[in-house]
């Protein structure tokens, strides 16, 4: 085969390679825990996520009160950063969890914040549905998951726009109007079943509506405040979701069965972890996706004796993944080995695919 | 034709939980409710063939370990995204003290 770099599209040679080599739907590596123990870590419970979202909730207020009460001096600054942070990027993990069903036990409650957050993320909710769902099956396996924030070799450029969701808000608009028009591209098309389309249309128009709604609120008010306060927070306050996002599989194997070579387990302070909701136990998430956050440390405990070595704090793990990326933009093939307590082997596969830079 | 297989003892299930049976190649996930109630249904999820019995027993739902996937095990009824396929449900009998499901 003529070595080339790797393609992730869905629907290009990777995707075929991954089928061939049997990493479609695989059986994926999971730590032996007692049964009980795991089916009581999976129990629901709705008081954790209240208090939580209560907090969360009225921090937003309170902040974006202040910001939009103190606007036109610089006192307004503090309020939109934590106004923002909140806004654009608490409501990744909060986007993220009640997807997973995991955050409340009452149903109606995981729904509501489901897609409050995706607004606020903006994220179109059936989309990342079932975007999610497939980079829980197929993780960091080329040509199948959708989510792989750092291909090799990586774009420094769109990651550095991206602090403040500018590539990905791009991205987000051109998806609206191609959904509101009734499209969907041909990658999302090879996951979202036909049964779930619609709702992707009109969610995409409600969502033009909304922020089209804000746009007109500014004109009219002479203002960007309005816009402040609902719609740029996406942008100006993403920066965190980003910073922690990026310790999740940036610069680990691809195309292992393994969430251990895979995602990276990262201590942190308890603010990210209530910023974040405890996804820095992003080993423990993926091999039990149905654990819910405030169990995440419970199973930490359980599983770590045969999980690598966590990483000590985010800043440790910045130091492994930003030398990292720099290395494969100049050596697409080099990623970060994680080394297991007992010794056993990464998994490489796609043997056809050679790294080299793309020209 | 139809045959009853005889699955398991009743106590071999925890209280609102399930096990997976394995018959002749076939996968099935065997039900406890909280007050003793017994069902019988297809052990992979229609999503992506996940064992149903790794997951979660709320009240009549099992919840798919994978994806979330719910169903109703009394009925088979999917209860939404992602999955979209209901479950096989089978017929179940109680006798001396074991579990039994019809094939058919
Ligand atoms: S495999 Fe069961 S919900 Fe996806």
């Amino acid at each position: 085969m003529t070595p080339t770099a790797r393609d992730y599209s869905l629907v290009g040679r990777d995707s075929e390679l991954a089928e061939q080599n049997g990493l479609v739907a695989a059986d994926w590596y999971s730590v032996d825990i007692d049964r009980k123990e795991i089916k009581r870590l999976m129990r629901r419970s709705d008081s954790p996520a209240i208090r939580d979202t209560l907090i969360w909730l009225g921090l937003l207020l309170v902040s974006g009160a202040g910001g939009a009460y103190f606007w036109g001096t610089w006192w307004c600054v503090p309020f939109f950063l934590v106004y923002g942070v909140l806004y654009g990027s608490s409501s990744d993990s909060r986007w993220h969890e009640s997807g997973h069903g995991t955050a409340f036990k009452t149903r109606w409650m995981n729904s509501a914040l489901y897609y409050f957050s995706s607004f606020l993320i903006l994220r179109e909710p059936t989309i990342w549905l079932w975007s999610h769902t497939r980079h829980h099956t197929d993780t960091i396996i080329v040509g199948r998951d959708p989510e792989i924030a750092t291909p090799r070799p990586p774009d420094i450029k769109a990651m550095l726009l991206n602090i403040f969701a500018l590539v990905s808000t791009w991205k987000t608009i051109k998806a609206l109007f191609l959904h509101a028009g009734g499209k969907l591209t041909p990658n999302e098309a090879t996951f979202v079943p036909e049964s779930e389309r619609s709702k992707v249309y009109w969610i995409a128009r409600l969502y033009i509506a909304i922020l089209l709604g804000v746009v007109l609120v500014c004109i009219a008010t002479g203002s960007i405040l309005p816009a402040m306060l609902v719609g740029l927070p996406s942008l100006y306050g993403g920066f965190m979701a980003i910073y922690f996002g990026l310790t999740q599989h940036s610069g680990l194997a691809e195309d292992v069965l393994d969430h251990r070579l895979n995602s990276r387990t990262v201590y942190m302070n308890p603010i990210f972890r209530f910023l974040y909701w405890n996804m820095n136990y992003h080993i423990e998430h993926h091999m039990f996706p149905m654990v819910p956050f405030h169990a995440l440390p419970q199973l930490h405990e359980a599983i770590k004796h045969d999980c690598p070595e966590p990483y000590p704090s985010s800043i440790a793990a910045y130091r492994e993944i930003i030398p990292t990326l720099l290395r494969q933009l100049k050596e697409p093939g080099f990623f970060v080995r994680r080394t297991l307590p007992n010794g056993a082997e990464p998994v490489p596969h796609n043997p056809g695919a050679v790294f080299q830079t793309s020209s | 034709m139809s045959d009853w297989i005889d699955a398991c003892a009743l106590d071999d299930i925890d209280e609102e939980d399930a096990i997976t049976f394995k018959h002749d190649g076939g996968y099935y996930a065997l039900y406890r409710t909280e007050d003793d109630q017994y069902y019988v249904t297809d052990g992979l999820c229609t999503h992506e063939r996940v064992p149903l019995a790794n997951g979660l027993v709320m009240g009549k739902i099992i919840e798919c370990p994978k994806h979330n996937g719910r169903f109703d095990f009394t009925t088979g009824e999917a209860k939404g995204a992602p999955v979209c396929v209901n479950l096989k449900t089978y017929e179940t009998d109680i006798r001396g003290g074991r579990l039994f499901f019809k094939l058919d």
